[in-house]
């Protein structure tokens, strides 16, 4: 086992790194890449001016009309993201462990708030889960590889939690939770999960063809 | 999570001459290669990227009519059109039978009419009418369009008007209105070709083919602002774009070019058009970036922005407002496409409801489904209440 952890922690955590951050880079690449020979258009027409607008509208929760039509929803993933990405940066454990191996070290989320952020993220999984099933139109366009990731982002915040609270075997707990949080990272780039990275540019888009070209409101 | 949907209803799907002659002559690999080709030379980021990260989060949902008017069957929601057509293309490399491709033509020429509200309902701002509007293309290479916007288009490629109208006939409507119109003012003129005049007022061919009134109607007020104003007597004087909505972009840009270089030969500042909305998304967005043009080379101005700065300016007063209560459907186009949404509403005395309830007039109701009718498409939407 100690093997096994030396290497999540070691050679793998970096492996994962690397394609999280050159995969970000190359993703990022081959979209400006294409764009610029087959969709001139969107870089003609992206406007920084309003395409900030639009990110900032729909940074706003309840603001934009949808998302006052879907209280419930708007609210659990407002939550679910930020607790999705802070958690994991401002956790002791995670920072303890960069100051261990690198010497680095940074504020963090006193314990018993990363541990209900936790369980924010568990829950909004769960909430997620349920939608798929309960919304007819979310149903209708559900894949497996829909549940998938939604199992791959709930994994790694489901094995911290039960590590943390040391429920199950503790040493294999750990383990499974850096594996996943690595799959995680690696996933990040090459899936649907890349919406991290093109959403701002998405809606920097469509905000630039709103504001700029059609003088209209997109949110 | 409140309400429960009916399971998705069964279609009435009637026969259309122009979807079944065109698939009777098809076979999956003459569909593949057309697909393939569109897919390799005509899209790019925006399909991929779109395609790749909508997460299937269904909250697209409420912005569509189609959905709200079908009780909420998943089926007509934008996410659910969109798998039913490209997400379908591109799982199969593009090679689907003749049959798939029935439902993919019906669903993008009859069950979405491009309007993008649904971009405004997306969280990550995809713009769904985008990918409908690679299936119409798609479709329309490969020859299956419903018959009758079909033949809009025809008359489109054959006469640069929508309604097969001939010049003379044209030039002879304009002269009938003039003369109509004296009857009531006596200076009053539809003044053909002149040079150099201010503004080119254009119209789609539906007025002087059915409604020709309407250019009365707009002569009075332009020569009641005291402007100095043009109609033109050659092709290119109609605005519409049915091409634009088949797919058809090679005839979408012969008729904006010509439209565009009659104004440009009459050298007039400005072309002002009359109401319709698919004509100005044509002529102020989309067919003049086909061309390669960014914005209109011409100023188009929408009637709607029109009459709101002769009434603004005080060029023209209006003597008595309407006093009935006036419902305002969403006009895709001008609103979406122009934010000329709360004009009207200011201008109107005691109005307004503005109902977000779409008319899909210009490229359903009137054309596509004419035939090739899978649903209802002018039904109407019920209230909806929250959601989770």
């Amino acid at each position: 086992m100690h093997a096994v952890y030396g290497f999540v922690v070691g050679p793998l955590a970096w492996i994962a790194g690397a394609v999280f951050v050159l995969g970000l880079v190359f993703r990022l690449w081959v979209f400006y890449d294409l764009a610029r020979r087959k969709d001139p258009m969107v870089l003609e027409y992206m406007s920084p001016k309003y395409a900030l607008r639009s990110i900032l509208h729909w940074s706003i929760p309840f603001h934009p009309v949808n998302s006052r039509r879907h209280p419930v929803m708007t609210a659990v993933t407002f939550l679910f993201h930020l607790s999705l990405v802070f958690t994991p940066l401002f956790l002791g454990a995670h920072m303890m462990l960069m100051d261990y191996y690198h010497g680095l070290s940074w504020p963090t989320l006193p314990d018993p708030l990363a541990d209900l952020l936790t369980v924010v993220v568990i829950g909004a999984c769960v909430f997620f889960g349920v939608r798929r099933v309960v919304r007819p139109e979310v149903r209708y366009v559900t894949t497996a590889k829909d549940w998938a990731i939604l199992v791959l982002v709930a994994l790694p915040f489901v094995t911290g939690f039960l590590a943390y609270h040391q429920i199950g075997p503790y040493q294999a707990m750990v383990v499974l939770h850096i594996l996943s949080g690595e799959g995680w990272l690696m996933a990040i780039p090459f899936t649907r999960l890349s919406h991290m990275m093109l959403a701002p540019f998405i809606r920097g888009y469509i905000g630039s063809e709103f504001g700029a070209v059609r003088h209209a409101r997109d949110w | 999570m409140t309400g429960t949907t009916p399971p998705t209803a069964p279609r009435k799907i009637q026969p259309d001459p122009g979807l079944d002659d065109a698939l009777a002559r098809l076979d999956e690999s003459k569909i593949q290669k057309v697909v393939q080709r569109v897919l390799a030379n005509e899209t790019g980021a925006r399909l991929k990227a779109y395609v790749e990260t909508c997460v299937r989060c269904g909250l697209c949902s409420d912005g569509c009519h189609y959905y709200l008017s079908h009780d909420g069957d998943p089926q007509y929601s934008p996410v659910g059109k969109v798998k039913q057509t490209i997400w379908e293309l591109l799982k199969h490399k593009g090679r689907v039978s003749p049959e798939a491709l029935r439902r993919m033509a019906l669903v993008a020429y009859t069950e979405c009419n491009l309007c993008r509200r649904c971009a405004m309902y997306c969280p990550m701002g995809i713009d769904t009418a985008y990918m409908i509007q690679v299936t119409r293309r798609i479709c329309h290479l490969l020859g299956v369009t419903p018959r009758y916007i079909q033949d809009t288009a025809h008359s489109h490629a054959a006469t640069m008007n929508q309604m097969w109208v001939k010049e003379d006939e044209w030039i002879d409507s304009l002269l009938w209105q003039e003369d109509e119109a004296r009857e009531e003012i006596p200076h009053l003129r539809i003044p053909l070709d002149k040079d150099g005049a201010d503004i080119m007022y254009s119209v789609i061919a539906p007025e002087p083919k059915f409604q020709t009134q309407l250019i009365y109607l707009a002569a009075v007020i332009l020569n009641e602002s005291g402007l100095n104003w043009t109609m033109p007597s050659a092709p290119g004087w109609d605005n519409s774009d049915m091409a634009m909505f088949t797919g058809d972009f090679e005839i979408m840009g012969r008729l904006k070019r010509k439209h565009f270089e009659l104004a440009q030969r009459l050298k007039v500042k400005r072309i002002v058009m009359g109401e319709c909305g698919h004509a100005f998304r044509s002529v102020y967005d989309v067919g003049n970036r086909w061309l390669g043009w960014r914005s209109e080379p011409v100023p188009v101005v929408h009637a709607i922005e029109f009459y709101w700065e002769l009434l603004t300016t005080g060029r023209l007063k209006v003597a008595r407002k309407y006093e009935k209560k006036v419902t305002f459907h969403d006009p895709c186009n001008i609103v979406r496409g122009r934010g000329l949404h709360e004009r009207p509403a200011k201008w109107s005395g005691p109005f307004v409801r503005i109902s977000w309830r779409c008319i899909p007039t210009g490229n359903i109701t009137i054309a596509a489904a004419r035939e090739a009718e899978s649903s209802t498409p002018a039904r109407r939407t019920k209230p909806s209440g929250w959601k989770a």
